[in-house]
């Protein structure tokens, strides 16, 4: 077996590190298992695809490639955009149906309530987008040889860019700033961060609008390196809660090194026993964690 | 005989009623005040609503009569993170510090609150005051002791340059070595000028420290007056663990 599944494996891991820090930032200050964020993700490349369009539709030359990118410029822009529209949806999602089941304090009901949600929000994509895939570009690219046997192309390379610049302002964030500081005495003790003068709605608004960026990265991420369709974001659930759990649930480098592994892991599984057990794997690593060691690797245990 | 409250009030409570559940007061009409500078005991014995007082007061637990004002403004039911903003500091009884953040992090939390000009300063003038803690601020707070985490608590809350400390059990779980430095220290602050509501079952180091004091039996004011004769009055302790504390119930309720 080459080194092959390694790149790959780095590349997609990656990338549900960086679906499972929102995940992971939401379950730490909200308390409950999001599903709708895997349709942040989906939402996320498919709204950067219908802003691309606009984008190209006003200046044409914006589609054009960039050096040896399949995409342009105004895909960035669209994917900036992108990014806080779908910080947008899950603010948005937060007023009509999470604030006010929230009071009720009942983790189930919001767990439950984010199920719905993501279905409806999935079956709206299907029906304005139907469910046929897409692609952002439909530009050939060539993998340029990085090792003997191993091979990536520029997209790939310029996501594992974009993931590896997010994770380093998302780092800042949390350790430089006061909303980061304000997020982190959240999860940890929101009572006691009420009386640090630290307006716990605020912080979940900031917590809404991060995730659900990330989650547009990731999506576009996803989009550019394998194909855009309605289920991307929901078929990337169970790697983004097996990368959060692994990583110890709450924790921000939890997040990123448990995408790592489980991305890995699923490309080293796909070489040894087929592309058709890549779902299994992060179920397999999901059950060994929570029976081993269900605080994960960096999580607390208490 | 000390007159009750000599100076001006900056932090008072009139017929408060709070509770967890409406029907179920457990604060049942209390009034006390706090005047600046001044350092004021509420004692009773377990049950009697003292944290649940004060927590009322900070924003924590919910009014559901009465009145609490700060400075002479009407602060009832204010959401918590407002009291920080307007000079009231509180330390609730456990965990009071983030122990997974640095100390300087659970300094600079607060800071938020202050105007951005004056935040280094006054990190750099809470660590003056707490020199044990600025020599590790790096240390996560869940590496510091139970004296330490004490101090660290009552650090945090001076982060917001209060009018008022309010502390639930300052001296909870500590040593009687530890339970004189945090008091030590809440002397040295109240030399700075900041007034301190402490609710205490400690009660002899308390009444060492307060001007004035109010003992609460089921949800009232039993008593109320000058620290020093409470602390000689040997019926006192009956109060807190005897049947004496039965026996005043009585007489509240009758």
């Amino acid at each position: 077996m080459s080194l092959q599944f390694l790149a790959d494996g780095i590349l997609m891991g990656a990338l549900i590190g960086l679906g499972a820090i929102g995940l992971t930032l939401t379950y730490s200050i909200l308390r409950f298992a999001n599903f709708t964020h895997g349709e942040f993700i989906t939402w996320g490349a498919y709204l950067t695809l219908m802003l691309a369009a606009v984008i190209g539709g006003a200046a044409a030359p914006s589609l054009d490639p960039l050096g040896p990118f399949s995409f342009g410029w105004g895909i960035i822009a669209a994917g900036a955009i992108a990014m806080l529209l779908t910080g947008g949806l899950a603010l948005a999602l937060d007023l009509v149906v999470f604030r006010r089941l929230r009071v009720r304090g009942n983790a189930v009901i919001m767990v439950i309530a984010s199920f719905g949600a993501s279905l409806a929000l999935r079956s709206l994509i299907e029906f304005i987008f139907t469910s046929r895939p897409t692609y952002f570009s439909r530009e050939i690219q060539i993998a340029i040889p990085l090792a003997p046997g191993v091979r990536a192309t520029p997209d790939q390379l310029s996501t594992l860019g974009l993931a590896l610049v997010l994770v380093v302002a998302m780092h800042l964030i949390l350790t430089r700033s006061h909303i980061g500081r304000a997020m982190r005495a959240v999860s940890e003790n929101p009572a006691l961060a009420q009386c640090n003068g630290i307006d716990v709605a605020a912080v979940i608004r900031a917590t809404w609008l991060i995730g659900g960026a990330l989650a547009c990265a990731a999506g576009v991420m996803l989009g550019l390196t394998v194909q855009i369709r309605p289920y991307m974001g929901f078929d990337l659930l169970l790697p983004l809660f097996a990368a959060a759990i692994l990583g110890g649930i709450g924790s921000f480098p939890g997040a990123i090194v448990g995408g790592l592994i489980v991305g890995v892991a699923e490309a080293a599984g796909v070489g040894l026993v087929g592309a058709n057990y890549r779902a299994a794997i992060a179920f397999l690593i999901l059950i060994v964690v929570l029976l081993v060691r269900p605080a994960g690797i960096f999580g607390a245990r208490d | 005989m000390n007159d009750i409250s000599s100076g001006t009030p900056i932090l008072t409570t009139e017929r408060l009623v709070a509770g967890y559940e409406p029907d179920l007061p457990i604060v049942r009409g209390v009034s006390i005040s706090v005047a600046e500078g001044e350092v004021v005991v509420v004692l009773g014995p377990n049950g009697a609503g003292k944290s649940t007082l004060i927590k009322a007061m900070a924003g924590l637990v919910k009014t559901t009569r009465g009145r609490v004002s700060l400075a002479g403004e009407d602060i009832t039911s204010l959401p918590a993170h407002r009291m920080a903003h307007r000079g009231l500091a509180f330390v609730p009884q456990t965990d009071n510090v983030f122990v997974r953040m640095t100390i300087e992090d659970n300094l600079k939390l607060s800071a938020a609150v202050l105007a951005k000009p004056s935040r280094r300063d006054h990190v750099d003038a809470v660590y003056d005051f707490f020199p044990d803690l600025a020599r590790q601020r790096r240390l996560l707070a869940g590496r510091l002791s139970g004296g330490q985490r004490q101090m660290l608590a009552i650090a945090r809350a001076m982060m917001i340059a209060p009018k008022v400390l309010v502390l639930d059990e300052a001296s909870a779980g500590l040593s009687p070595k530890l339970v004189g430095e945090v008091f030590a220290k809440l002397f040295e602050i109240r030399l700075s000028g900041v007034a301190i509501l402490l609710v205490e079952q400690n009660a002899r180091a308390a009444l060492t420290l307060g001007d004035r004091a109010y003992v609460l039996v089921d949800g009232r004011v039993v008593h109320e007056g000058p620290a020093v004769p409470l602390r000689d009055d040997p019926a006192l302790a009956h109060l807190f663990f005897g049947a004496g504390a039965t026996v005043q119930r009585d007489r509240a309720a009758g």
